[in-house]
């Protein structure tokens, strides 16, 4: 239904041929602009936004006829690899702050990322939650299958801190690689509970359930977004990024779970 | 390496310029691996207790997958070679989908068929308390499950290829198919089946996908040395460089000593 209501939106801004964006102190709306950005766009972004980037690509396309919105999802280290080995993108959005350093550090980002959205860690159990999963410490028992993402990827570090916060030594039966691989097994019953972000839960629907865990408000990830300094398509990177900030961004990814600064 | 070395005039232009080119796209990204390398903390990255873990696992189960895939691949490619029941083409084109098929999905069709709520999986985890994900077995399976295609469809060719007058000779002189698959079919093939072995040996050890979905990732248990690479990249470019190499020295080391032990011979 909120689909719709995007569609909608999308549909009358583009036939009022104005562009709605809510950021005041923007000189000019991109729709303003004759020119305006057009081309293929091509947006870097973390595993953890799939659900909301590619609404904010259409509302973007719908606004910029002739402009082509790409995405790339995958965990932020896998990005941040690809980035500084030349792949072609516009924006890198990462799932915290360490990942966009590499970036920045390598000097390829135009211009200080901004943070437009924050994450919490959420225990992920299975609809119905058959392990009678309650808290951190559960993860601890040695018969339940857990899931918790690699150290080497964002969810991981943040799981580290949350885990070491609450002083719990967790006994889990895999590392995954990304967040979607552990909140995959949430959602195939294969594990009995992951520590993935809480807008994983809200996107997997009524497959998972979230629990929210005190802890994890010692790790929450920050996620800041930059135009690339190499970007092939710099006015389109730019007019992303400041959808994304907009209200109706920051709404959009309210809906799916975000924090929104 | 060649025998066969008489009268050799040269390789014609035509097919010695492509081949050129294929050498060079195979070689040149191991080339900017050993490259790459970084040297100096060469053995700083190797002392580390997961590499020698990932990779003693990574022999492990390459190793018993290939001996799954001898075990169930060499009856099947028979059946797909000799038998004359119908259907044989649907049958080789089903044996051979997980050649076509993302490893990915691999892992997840395993969960749904060995999963703990998986078909057989749910049955094996209630009556017998057995759950296969997360474990080394897992890892076995996977890699049975993408490699087993390769040595079919060797084996399978193999049979195609031998001269079936000897089967017809050993039958006119009093042998059942079983003793004459035994005593003359499989030595007649043998260089075909270690050829296939080889090739899914070697699938196997750089099976990624279907192993992390199925098998998941924890050192010593599932982490095989492409998953390791696979997370170093994540953080320490490097050392994934170092790790690569280490599997690849291996790989080739292993597939050179056995062409001289023992394909060579089943060859000749």
């Amino acid at each position: 239904m909120s689909r719709c209501a995007v569609l909608g939106t999308a549909l009358v801004l583009l036939l009022a041929g104005c562009g709605g964006s809510a950021d005041g102190d923007a000189a000019a709306t991109p729709s303003d602009d004759p020119a305006g950005p057009s081309g293929t766009l091509t947006v870097f972004a973390a595993a953890s936004l799939t659900d909301v980037f590619p609404d904010l690509g259409e509302r973007l396309e719908a606004d910029h006829p002739g402009l082509d919105v790409q995405f790339n999802f995958a965990g932020s280290s896998a990005l941040a690899t690809q980035i500084t080995q030349g792949a072609p993108a516009d924006v890198f959005a990462s799932a915290n702050g360490s990942q966009m350093a590499v970036v920045t550090d390598a000097g390829l980002a135009a211009g200080e990322p901004r943070v437009f959205a924050a994450n919490v860690l959420q225990l992920a159990v299975p609809a119905g939650n058959p392990a009678g999963v309650t808290g951190l410490a559960d993860l601890a028992r040695e018969e339940l299958a857990v899931a918790l993402c690699a150290p080497q990827v964002p969810c991981g570090a943040a799981a580290e801190d949350v885990l070491a916060a609450a002083g719990v030594t967790a006994a889990p039966d895999t590392f995954e690689e990304d967040v979607r691989a552990a909140l995959t097994k949430v959602e195939l019953g294969e594990v009995d509970a992951a520590l993935v972000y809480r807008t994983d839960v809200t996107a997997a629907g009524d497959a998972v359930e979230g629990i929210d865990v005190p802890e994890a408000e010692q790790a929450v990830n920050d996620y800041p977004v930059a135009v690339l300094a190499d970007a092939p398509n710099p006015e389109a990177a730019a007019a992303f990024v400041e959808l994304v900030r907009s209200e109706e961004g920051q709404q959009a990814l309210e809906d799916a779970g975000f924090r929104v600064p | 390496m060649g025998t066969v070395r008489r009268r050799e005039p040269g390789v014609p232009l035509p097919l010695l310029v492509p081949a050129v080119l294929a050498v060079a796209f195979l070689v040149l990204p191991l080339a900017g691996l050993v490259v790459r390398a970084p040297w100096g903390e060469l053995g700083s990255q190797l002392t580390g207790p997961a590499v020698g873990q990932a990779l003693r696992l990574s022999l492990v189960s390459a190793t018993a997958a290939t001996g799954l895939s001898l075990v169930l691949g060499v009856p099947l490619a028979w059946v797909l070679a000799r038998s004359r029941a119908r259907g044989r083409s649907v049958l080789r084109a089903l044996v051979t989908v997980p050649l076509v098929l993302p490893p990915v999905v691999g892992g997840v069709a395993l969960f749904l068929v060995l999963g703990r709520q998986g078909i057989v999986g749910r049955w094996l985890d209630q009556a017998l308390d057995v759950t296969i994900p997360f474990t080394t077995t897992a890892v076995v399976i996977a890699e049975t499950f993408v490699a087993m295609p390769f040595l079919v469809i060797s084996v399978e060719g193999a049979l195609r290829a031998a001269d079936a007058r000897f089967e017809d000779a050993a039958a006119t002189l009093g042998a059942d198919r079983w003793t004459t698959f035994r005593r003359v079919t499989l030595p007649l093939v043998a260089p075909g089946i270690a050829a296939g072995a080889v090739l899914c040996w070697a699938r196997a050890l750089g099976e990624f996908g279907a192993t992390i979905t199925f098998a998941g990732n924890f050192p010593g248990t599932t982490q095989t040395m492409p998953l390791a690479v696979y997370l170093a990249l994540q953080q320490d470019p490097d050392a994934a460089i170092v790790l690569s190499l280490v599997l690849l020295v291996v790989s080739v080391a292993t597939l050179l000593l056995l062409r001289d032990r023992w394909l060579t011979r089943a060859v000749r």
